[in-house]
Order: C-alpha cells, then structure tokens, then sequence
C-alpha cells in the first residue's frame, strides 16, 4: 500500500525560520492550553483514548475515494476529531498524527512542524468545533449540515493559511498560491465534509451519547463559536481579497518586514504578466458568490449563538 | 490453607439493566488452580472484572487479606494479574520491554528493580529474547504469552486469565498449556476449552445466567453429562 | 500479516545505529536548521552539506545512496515555488511563451528556486536517515528527553502501536468493499463521487466506534496494570562518552557548514 504526501504538508525548506518560529510560538502556546485543559476534563481516561483515536485518524486518512481523473480524496480529520472528542482534545490528537507524519513519512518537514500543526491541526479544529458548537444543541439535520460546512470551511481555511505562510517566506506569489490552492482544496474540502458527515450520522445513529449532553462534544465554551467565526470570517474575505487584490497585501508585507523587497519584486508588475485566475472576471465572480455564501451562513450561526446566550440569560421560570 | 480469594454474594447490573451476576460466591486458596466455565453470556468475563475492582457491584470480594475498596485499588491490582482475551488490549505500549515494565512502573518501583522484574517475567514465561521487540510484530501465542507477562512482573497472587486458548494454533496452545502448568500461582482461568480444563484444572466453576451452578472436582463435573449439557458445555 | 509500509527501520549493525537516539534526533535538527540559515546560492556549502549527508549514510552500513534513492518522495511540493523563477527581479535568462502570456526566468529567480529545492532535498534526506537508523519508540523516547510533554509523546506512543491493528481493519473493510465492488459489463459502474464518500464516510464511522471501544478495553488493562491517571514512562537508553564525543563532532562540522556559507 503506498502512502503520498498530501498537498497541504509543508516540507522544511520551503518557510523562511522567521515565519516558522511565529508558527512554533502560536502552536506551542496553544498546545500548552490544550494539555491542561484535556487534563482536567478528561482525566485518566485521556490518554488511552486520544491515542487510539489518533490511530483511528491516522488509520481513517487511508480510506480514501476515487474523485476524478487519477486523484482521489480523503480526509483530513480536524473537523471530525474536534468534534467527536473536543476542541483541545482534537488538537492535540491531531498533532500526534502530524507529528507522525513527518517523522515517519516525511510528510511535512520537522523544523516547519509547528506551522503544519497550525494549519492542519488547530485551526481545522477551531472551525470544525466551533461551527459544531453553535447547533449543538438543534437538530440531527442541523447538526450534520453544519458538520459538513465546517468541514469544508476548515480544509479551507488549512490551504489559506498555508499559503499565507508560503507567500510571507517569498516563496509563492500570493496572487498564485491562493487561487491554486483554494481551488484544489475547494474539492478535497466536499470530499472531506461527506466523509465528516456520514462518519458523524453513524455515530451519532450507534453511539448517541458519545456526542450527547454529558459528552465532551457538547461541553466546550461558547467561546469557541467565536473563534470558529471569527476564523471562518478572515478565511472567506481574505480569500478573494488576496486573489485580486494582491498589491496592498503585498506592500502591508513589506511594511511589516515580512518580505524583502527585493527578493519578492513587488511594485508594479510592469515586466511580469500574472497568471489569469488573479484578473479574469470568472476568478471574481467565484470569489464573490463564494463570500456571499460563507457570509450569509457565517450570519446564521451568528445569529443562533447570540439566540442561546439570550436563552440562558431569561431561564425559564 | 489460606485463602487467595474470597468472593461473596456479587450482584451487579449493566447501564442498560442487565442483570450480569446474580449472587456468586466462592473461594480460592492458595496454590489452586481452577478452570472457569460456562455458555457466553453467562457472566464470567464480568465476575473478573470484579476480581481487581474495576467493576464494582454489590457484595465482597477480599484478596488475601484485603477487602476491595476504593482505597486500596492499585494494591489490589498489583495482587490479582488479570490479563485479558485480546492481546492488542493488553500490549498497549510499542515495545516488549515497556509493556511488561508498565506494572512494576506504576507500583512506583525504582528502575533498576523495574528492569529486574521485566527480566524474570520474561523468564517465567520462556520469552527472555523478546526484550526488545515491537508489539506488533509478535505473532498471536507469542502477544499471549507476554501479555501474561506483564502481570507476572507486579508478583501478584492470583493470576486470572480470560480465555487463554482462543485463537491459537495446536503448536502455541501446547506452548501455553505447557506454561500454566509450570507456574507455580493460584490460577482462575475462564475457558471454552474443555480439553485445557481436563488436563490443567482439578476444580472447576460452572456458571451460567450470572449465577454459580457448580463447583468441584473436575473429574466428577465433566462426568456429569447432564449438568453440561444444560449448560452449553460439551465433554472434551 | 502486516503492511511493512509502515516500518522504516532498517535493521543493521553499525555505529550509527549504536548511538542513543537523542543523539540522531539532535543531529537531525541541527542539520536541518543549518540548512534553513544558508543563504541562497552558497552552492560550495550545499556540497559539503551533501557530503556530510553522504558520509552519514555510508556510517551506518546502508548504502551511499541509500537517501538519495528516497529523495524525491516531496518534489511534487516543488511546484509551489516555481513562480519564484518569474517573480524576482533580475537579469533575464530566457523567456518563453505559455498559454497567453510570456514568462521570464530570471538568474536570481533560478538561484532562489534551486536553493530552495537544495535544502528541502537535503533536510528530507537527514530526516529519512533518522527513522532508517532509529527505532520508532527510540525516538519517541528522545523526544520526551528533550522535553516533548509527556502527554504527546504517550499519544504518539499510543498511535503508533494502535496504527498496526487499526490499519488492518481499514485493510479488510476496504477487502470487504473491493468484493462487492463488482462491474457489469456494459453498465457503468462505480456509483456517483458522493455514493463513494458515503461508503467512506460509513467506513470511518465504523472504524471509529471500534477504536472508541477499544479505548476503553485499553483504558481497563492500563487499570489492571496499577494506573491511576499518572503516567510513567521508563527509558532504557544511557549516554555514553561515544555519544557525547560524535555530537561535538557533529556539530562543530555544522558550524563549519555554516561558516562556509557566510564567509
């Protein structure tokens, strides 16, 4: 059986040490909250339940499925880890995984491990838990639509924020990277979000109390839809702002000391032709409607947390 | 003879409301080697999880001289060595010599003791090269005979074996059977195999719908054809 | 019985494979982290780099090329960078026609992408030596000595023992779907994409709900066994002078690498 790399590990080499030391910071810091917190929740049971369930994660990303023409999908796992056993509990199952990755396969590099984590492990689990978070407590139908947008949003959001990484080191040109890299994983995303959608309609069928009241499932913060939103926002205007717009990005970057002028040839693109997907119409109309969906569904969820927390404030009487 | 085990009136129910032991008692004294049988179902995988207080129904169970209480668990547990059906349960850690180690670890043994232990458990169960192996590259008999392992380096008491047999080639079950018959440990091993019993066990329990139907010398158990037929049970 | 893919470990006797393991993770970033500080184009340093690397492979009785035939496994990520050779200011080496538009390499485009290239081929190389010469839970050891917490590397502990077993059952429900997974003649077969991910969404439910229970079985045997929510863990590895001794070496050669670089 033969295992492949993926398109969203980054192999060391391709970050520059500044943007990877902010990835180790962001990670460890973030890490250390979920240590503490599983260990207060889950108790003496933590440990052999996250490490069967990363095997199951691990073990899980194999079942992939033929898409089209040669390449097939298969699952990421963030969205359904967090949502299964919780939000600090999913990270730190799902570093375990990438951690493995690496080492074992050389699947993402051991020096940029810390931004693969990030983006493949916490934030995929921040939009995963939180959209989830926010319908917990609503119906199956409900509850399993929002598991499949989440899902789609957080392979999104991993591409989005590893081209960011890839852009700020000069190694991609943003107006490339981001469309390419949207684009691809805009169909891994489905594939994700039905395999996120029927594992958890299983689950939810065999096992209802493993995602019911007393669950970890149900016990996270409201916090977290704030987060899951707030992420899910920055992933849906950046995307296309990034695609078409990527001049001021770009003297932003430089300003910040993030790229060096001379290496990434910014200013005016005089002597450079860009590649059509940052200037056509068609780019722009998909980033819109796109936008415009993920708003209007962002506004919703929205909308049922502020309903939930007006609920608890009146208790019934 | 001093008494291992002693087990008195246990009752216990399942979540779901099953009734899973219906008032079992017994004992066990020392040296003895006794074979646990009976249909699937009828509660014999459950009565050993009482056996080290991870199940908890009504009744007692004393272990030497030691009634089973919240308090005194990992002393219990370092005195009754259960070891489990499925090896992959039982070897969790990724090498040999960290799975037999994690009893004595846990009973806050220093290291060179640990390691002592680690050996002669490897010893006792004829599997002294094995060290340094991976889990999962044993063979069936083989995560067996570790898995015994694991339990005999605490020294417990009693050891209490969940269908040893199961799923073993003719070659690893003499291997095994070989194995029980050597240690030198008071013995409670639940079993289809009728034949394991008639070769290893001069007592035997008989349970069926979570209650003790007999208990007494093998010979005169396995004679009795009525009684195992009205318990699922065959003669070798 | 199992799938080899998984095991990375090459058994042989040689001085490498004798060193502690803290050693050969320690090497391994060192190493890796050279090569991130290398500037672009210092081709002098790659090569010495390359030949360290080399050097290393032939210590531990594994070929010469044994990293090398293994390189290539992340080439594919390569084309993430490739607009770097458009994209940078410099003199212009050649331009060529694609689709409607013209691009132009320039020399330090091509610099910045090939020195990008380098040292992702090299790091991955040393990383690809580490699990060849060390043993999985070696270096889940080294890493709870250098002060990886203990609840992740018990995960990772966990995860690789557990990968094995849940592997196997993937195997046989993916068996089990290939028998069904007949073709007619003259029908179309195969289901629609989303028919697919069902069937794998149900797979992984399944596999889910196995691995929670066994969990649960595993969390009883770590109980029988005297745990109480405390994890200990025991390392059986010792360093000796002739891991203190190769380390200095080691590094004082990354030093050098690093001065070759900057100089």
């Amino acid at each position: 059986m033969h295992y492949s790399p993926a398109p969203l590990h980054i192999p060391d080499g391709f970050l520059t040490l500044v943007v990877s030391l902010v990835c180790w910071v962001i990670t460890i810091i973030t890490l250390s909250m979920a240590i503490s917190r599983t260990n207060k929740s889950l108790g003496e049971k933590q440990v052999p339940l996250m490490g069967v369930m990363a095997a199951f994660i691990f073990a899980a990303q194999m079942i992939n499925f033929p898409v089209a023409g040669g390449t097939s999908g298969h699952l990421l796992g963030g969205a359904l880890a967090a949502i299964m056993l919780g939000p600090w509990a999913g990270m730190l199952v799902m570093t375990a995984v990438i951690a493995v990755q690496a080492l074992l396969f050389q699947d993402g590099g051991l020096l940029v491990m810390g931004a693969n984590i990030l983006n493949m492990g916490l934030i995929t689990c921040i939009i995963g838990y939180g959209l989830y978070r926010s319908v917990s407590n609503g119906s199956r139908i409900l509850k399993l639509t929002v598991a499949g947008i989440a899902a789609w949003l957080s392979v999104m959001a991993g591409a989005l924020f590893t081209s960011l990484q890839l852009w700020l080191s000069g190694t991609s040109q943003l107006q490339v990277v981001i469309p390419a890299m949207l684009i691809v994983h805009a169909l891994i995303g489905l594939g994700e979000a039905v395999v996120t959608v029927t594992a958890l309609s299983f689950v939810l069928q065999a096992r209802p109390d493993l995602l019911g009241e007393n669950s970890e499932s149900a016990k996270g913060s409201k916090g977290w839809v704030v987060a899951g939103i707030a992420i899910s926002l920055i992933v849906v205007l950046l995307s296309p702002l990034a695609s078409t717009n990527p001049d001021g990005l770009n003297r932003v970057a430089e300003d910040l000391g993030f790229i060096n002028a001379a290496k990434s040839g910014a200013g005016p693109f005089a002597g450079y032709v860009v590649p059509f997907l940052a200037n056509t119409s068609v780019s722009k109309i998909a980033a819109g409607t796109l936008g415009a969906l993920a708003v209007l569904a962002l506004t919703f969820f929205a909308g049922r947390a502020l309903q939930k927390k007006s609920k608890t404030v009146n208790p019934k009487s | 003879m001093t008494n291992v085990l002693h087990v008195q009136d246990l009752h216990y129910s399942y979540h779901d409301g099953h009734m899973a032991l219906r008032g079992v008692s017994f004992e066990l004294c020392e040296g003895e080697k006794v074979a646990l049988v009976g249909p699937n179902g009828a509660g014999k995988s459950t009565l050993m999880l009482h056996l080290n207080g991870i199940l908890n129904g009504q009744g007692d169970v004393t272990v030497g001289d030691k009634r089973i209480a919240r308090d005194n668990l990992p002393a219990v547990r370092a005195m009754v060595g259960l070891v489990f059906q499925n090896p992959d349960d039982q070897l969790f850690s990724p090498t040999v010599f960290e799975d037999v180690a994690f009893g004595p670890l846990h009973m806050g043994l220093p290291k060179d003791e640990v390691t002592a232990r680690v050996e002669s458990a490897l010893q006792a169960v004829r599997m002294s090269g094995f060290r340094d192996r991976l889990s999962h590259h044993l063979s069936v008999g083989e995560k067996k005979r570790i898995a015994i392992a694991t339990v005999l380096s605490m020294n417990p008491q009693i050891l209490v074996l969940d269908e040893p047999s199961a799923g073993l080639d003719p070659r690893a079950r003499r291997t095994l059977i070989n194995l029980l018959r050597e240690l030198p440990i008071t013995m409670l091993v639940s079993t289809h195999d009728m034949k394991l019993v008639e070769e290893l066990f001069p007592r035997t329990i008989v349970m069926d719908e979570g209650m003790i139907v007999a208990d007494g010398k093998t010979k005169e158990i396995l004679a009795d054809a009525k009684l195992l037929e009205a318990h699922g049970l065959e003669k070798p | 019985m199992h799938s080899d893919v998984f095991d990375r470990y090459h058994e042989t006797e040689s001085f490498i494979h004798r060193l502690d393991p803290r050693v050969k993770v320690a090497v391994t970033v060192a190493f890796i982290l050279s090569n991130a500080l290398l500037p672009d184009g210092t081709w002098l340093a790659f090569g010495f780099a390359w030949l360290f690397l080399l050097f290393i492979n032939a210590l531990s009785n594994l070929g010469i090329g044994f990293t090398f035939k293994r390189s290539f496994v992340a080439l594919p990520f390569a084309l993430v960078a490739i607009t770097v050779l458009f994209s940078i200011p410099g003199k212009a080496l050649t331009t060529f026609h694609f689709l409607f538009w013209d691009l132009t390499i320039t020399d330090m485009g091509l610099l910045r992408f090939l020195s990008i290239l380098v040292r992702s081929w090299l790091s991955v190389q040393m990383a690809i030596l580490l699990v060849a010469v060390a043993r999985f839970p070696d270096i889940v050891h080294a890493l709870e000595h250098l002060r990886v917490p203990t609840i992740l590397t018990t995960i990772i502990a966990f995860l690789y023992r557990y990968l094995f077993v849940l592997v196997d059952e993937v195997f046989r429900l993916l068996r089990a779907r290939e028998a069904r997974s007949a073709a007619e003649a003259g029908a179309r077969s195969g289901g629609s994409v989303v028919w697919r991910a069902r069937v794998a969404g149900n797979m992984a439910g399944q596999l889910f709900l196995r691995s929670y229970e066994r969990s649960d079985r595993v969390y009883n045997a770590m109980l029988a066994r005297g745990y109480t929510g405390h994890l200990l863990t025991i390392n059986p590895h010792e360093l000796h002078r002739v891991d203190y001794v190769t380390t200095a070496l080691a590094f004082f050669v990354i030093l050098l690498l690093q001065l070759i670089g900057w100089l």
